[in-house]
């Protein structure tokens, strides 16, 4: 059955579009408040120190400084996503470099410069480890040696530098193993990464009148915000209102909290509303970039292509603090099997501290990093049975009624169709010329997590106010979800007043994040909007002393089947609730993704809840590669995506063809460079985020197996088009030229190294040989 | 530092103001003039969202200072539409989908401008070329280079009718 729909599946234009076309949208730094102050972060310089003396005498005497703040300023608490490990000054030590030590308030920017450099720290320099393999060894500097006493969310398995570890087992991998005619072992490295959002962090915090601070902030996640801000300063959430004004992008490097806090008691010093916005530099140094891995992988399968077993260790550097990181190894490590069917099957994953730039969430969340070692592993595999890649990843591909790691009954899947859409894309079998190679990754995502709420009030015009918690930051959650209430309401879209941003005035939802707010977002929605309609069905029946059943809605008009000229219109339903009958019609919905629960008696140290909505994605590229100078171009590149349906076509669009850009600068050229704990490439024009000349044409294809449990189908896409182009490419550079780049991003030098026969570092042994007891 | 008089040509509009000679175009676009549609990435030259127009030409406001561009003709996002009436290509951004965050979308805008008004057909190469210093993160630059591919058609279907 096909059903019509007014706005679903329609490329509507962006409902924000028209101001930011305009330049009239406003972004954190174009905000500004009456007696304003301009805030500056003291970093620390040293990767590993203690704080033997701090003097801000000098720095406070100076003219137009308002106030100055370290620790002692604050309360001792610690913050966290998973790990409670963080705090907003360094207190006895200093971690990385970049960590918060002091924070000034003055009249302008000037003066904040010139108080944060009259600020005196005395440090005693402590050994540092920058490598999570030899922060792992017995008697490495412990960044952390309270680890054990800090809370965390979860049961973290933890000791050392490890913060957290995750183990998925299921079947017997021995066993699996032994049933194997070939296996394929390897090892893979992958490099740490920037957002790169072109808008830079930034908050504005102003106490008001009754004592509430209101922090504007450009943020992923306004209740995340709320919350660290209150657990870091000790501070009710009665008392913390979060606004996020329109956001410069995210990728995920806004979710957690950078300057907010710091803000917040600023504000509270000088009782005058404080902005900081940071420097590129800042942004490089000190907010949270992807984590580099160290990916170790053994593929065991039969000759005819079947796979039988796979063992996977992946360890993630996160940095000197947790933040997103077990989150980031568990979901990586949850993702190592891959959308195909592997009975035996052990993944592991390690989170370890480092003296370096504490890092987080990034598009894909570990994805990408598990994703390069597998999809590398499938295409040697495929080598060494003689099989087209292609053709073993479809012939192990899941299919509808297969499962989950977790064991999840999986309904909505649409990878087969996305892996042959891709391969057609760059004419997977088409002659190819010298030096030219084809390439392909398969991708697997989840895009329900968490909660979500939503209400919907009918006004008394017959106007809708929708409440909802969620912050688009430019993927156009805003359209997709006014699109589904004006659907389900049957109102057009400008009918309907979107207010979201604001923890005072919208319900809660957790972040922009997890590829969710379509689908988790979406169903909190939709379920408003259906709630709100049965009450206006429910009320248009009284009326007419008919029954609810007999009536539908279109046009902002509720009215009878039979005959569509008896009816009364929303205002006229709004007049009868307001003044007459039941009070303002309030549809709600609190949604929560429960269902399917994973099985959970082969994980030990997983973070999260029940995940679900799993998307599907393949990425394919044709590449061709100078032999001379290892230069490659990108002739063809095709994603195919499995999004359940587009709710908005032109926005998943967007999403395919940004991410797969995102992935090839991943693939290719971005990497934040260390010396020691020092990241000596922090600007943009050492970083290097690929322009419209560096770009090829992307063909985005959409491909829609409808997930029931989705609003109106819909699952997610946000993560998943970033995620597999790494490998695809890694992929067709040797089917180009017979060179396996095991180490991103994959520059010319590392493919001439390669093909004059000198090896990277890399090496097949398993990365904990030698380091933990019985790994060997 | 000693501030000096200088007179700005913003948009159509005369501006006299005083500026410390380190002052550059962006701050006094965004902090003295309220012009915030200009945007800072980078304060550095290389992201391009503060892109303006210089008599014409597309130019980075954090590169320059204030006092050198006295007299000249400045162009920012806020003097592209004509009052309510959206310019054709701030039109074609909308319609394609080449909006996402929207922050390079001004500077984004700038220089297909500044490309239009001297190249009405240019090739895809050419719209490559023209934005290439304006990085944007969101898009893959796909549904951009595809606007202003759109919006030249457009400005060309306008000049043909108005010869017919």
């Amino acid at each position: 059955m096909t059903v019509e729909f007014r706005y679903i599946g329609k490329s509507i234009n962006k409902v924000d579009s028209v101001q930011k076309a305009l330049g009239t949208a406003e972004y954190i730094n174009d905000l500004s408040f009456p007696k304003m102050l301009r805030g500056g972060v003291l970093r620390s310089i040293y990767p590993h120190a203690r704080i033997l003396r701090i003097d801000t005498s000098r720095a406070e005497r100076l003219p137009g400084v308002k106030a100055v703040l370290t620790a002692k300023d604050v309360p001792d608490c610690r913050y966290g996503v998973f790990i409670k490990d963080e705090v907003v000054f360094a207190r006895t030590k200093v971690r990385y470099i970049g960590e918060p030590v002091a924070a000034v308030a003055a009249i302008d920017r000037e003066t904040v410069q010139r108080a944060l450099e009259a600020i005196e720290v005395e440090y005693e320099e402590l050994p540092a480890v920058f490598d999570p393999l030899e922060a792992m060894r017995p008697g490495a500097p412990l960044l952390h040696p309270d680890l054990d006493s800090y809370f965390a969310i979860f049961p973290a398995v933890r000791e050392g530098n490890v913060c957290s570890r995750t183990t998925i087992v299921e079947g017997d991998i021995e066993e699996g193993f032994k049933e194997a005619d070939v296996i394929v072992e390897d090892r893979f490295t992958t490099q740490m990464t920037h957002q790169t959002y072109m808008e830079p962090t930034g908050a504005i915090a102003v106490v008001d009148p009754s004592g509430k601070i209101v922090v504007y902030s450009s943020t992923q996640a306004i209740f995340v915000i709320q919350s660290r801000i209150c657990e870091s300063l000790d501070i009710p959430m009665s008392k913390v209102r979060v606004i996020a004004p329109s956001v410069g992008g995210g990728f995920g490097g806004k979710i957690e909290t950078n300057v907010q806090p710091l803000c917040a008691a600023l504000a509270l010093k000088t009782n005058r509303p404080v902005k900081i916005v940071l420097s590129r530099e800042e942004e490089f140094m000190a907010m949270h970039p992807r984590h580099p891995a160290i990916l170790w992988g053994r593929l065991g399968l039969k000759k005819d292509g079947r796979f039988v077993a796979k063992e996977t260790v992946s360890i993630f550097d996160t940095g000197a603090y947790s933040d997103d990181g077990p989150g980031v190894a568990g979901f990586g490590t949850l993702m190592s099997r891959g959308p195909y069917r592997i009975p035996n099957l052990k993944l592991e994953g390690y989170c370890v501290y480092t003296n370096k730039v504490r890092t987080g969430a990034f598009r894909g969340f570990g994805n990408p990093q598990t994703s390069f070692a597998s999809e590398s592993l499938i295409d040697m595999a495929a080598k060494e049975i003689g099989m087209d890649p292609l053709e073993l990843r479809l012939k192990n591909a899941l299919v509808p009624g297969d499962h989950s790691v977790g064991n999840q009954v999986l309904k909505s899947v649409g990878i087969k169709a996305c892996l042959e859409k891709a391969a057609q894309g760059v004419g997977w079998k088409e002659e190819k010329g010298k030096c030219r190679g084809r390439g392909i990754a398969s991708v697997n995502h989840i895009s329900g997590l968490y909660t979500a709420a939503a209400l919907v009030r009918i006004n008394e015009d017959g106007t809708v106010s929708l409440h909802v918690g969620t912050t688009d930051v430019g993927q156009g959650v805003d359209t997709i979800l006014v699109q589904i209430a004006a659907e389900e309401l049957g109102v057009p879209m400008e009918d309907v007043n979107l207010i979201t941003r604001d923890t005072d005035a919208a319900p809660y939802t957790w972040a922009t994040s997890a590829s969710r707010l379509t689908y988790t977002g979406g169903n909190a929605v939709r379920l408003a909007a259906v709630d709100a309609r049965k009450q206006l069905l429910h009320l248009a029946a009284r009326h007419f002393e008919s029954r609810e059943e007999d009536f539908a809605v279109e046009d902002k008009r509720v009215f009878l089947k039979r005959s569509p000229e008896i009816g009364l219109t929303y205002r006229q339903l709004a007049d009868i609730s307001f003044w007459v009958k039941g009070g303002q019609i309030i549809g709600k919905a609190s949604y929560m993704v429960e269902s399917p629960p994973f099985d959970r008696s082969g994980f030990v140290g997983f973070p999260f809840g029940t995940m679900s909505a799993y998307i599907f994605a393949a990425q394919a590229v044709e590449v061709e590669v100078d032999k001379e100078t290892g230069k490659i171009s990108v002739i063809r590149c095709t994603a195919a995506h499995d999004v359940g349906r587009a709710i908005n076509p032109h926005n998943v669009e967007g999403q395919i063809e940004g991410g797969f850009v995102q992935g090839l600068g991943y693939a290719l050229t971005e990497e934040m460079a260390f010396d020691g704990g020092k990241v000596i490439n922090p600007t943009l024009a050492e970083y290097k985020v690929l322009n419209a000349m560096d770009v090829p044409p992307v063909a985005a294809v959409i491909v829609e197996a409808y997930d029931e449990t989705g609003p109106f189908g819909a699952k997610g896409v946000g993560e998943p088009v970033l995620v597999g182009v790494a490998p695809a490419m890694a992929n067709a550079i040797y089917d180009a030229v017979g060179v396996r780049i095991k180490d991103l991003p994959i520059t010319p030098e590392k493919i001439l190294n390669a093909i004059k026969g000198e090896k990277g570092g890399s090496c097949s042994s398993h990365p904990l040989s030698g380091l933990l007891p019985g790994k060997s | 530092m000693k501030k000096r008089k200088i007179e700005l040509n913003v948009n159509g509009e005369a501006h006299t103001i005083s500026v410390p000679p380190q002052r550059t175009l962006l701050e006094v676009l965004r902090e003295d003039l309220g012009l915030t549609g200009t945007k800072e990435g980078c304060s550095e030259g290389e992201c391009g969202v503060c892109t303006v127009l210089l008599d014409g030409l597309p130019v980075r406001s954090c590169l320059l200072f204030a006092v050198d561009v006295r007299g000249r003709k400045v162009t920012t996002i806020e003097g592209v539409a004509q009052g309510q009436r959206l310019d054709p290509i701030q039109e074609a951004f909308i319609e394609q989908g080449a909006i996402q965050c929207g922050f390079c979308t001004p500077g984004m805008i700038l220089s297909a401008k500044a490309l239009l008004a001297h190249t009405s057909s240019p090739t895809e190469d050419e719209i490559r070329v023209a934005i290439s210093g304006n990085l944007c993160r969101c898009t893959g630059y796909q549904k951009i280079v595809k606007a202003i591919r759109a919006a030249s058609r457009e400005a060309q279907r306008d000049v043909g009718q108005a010869l017919r």
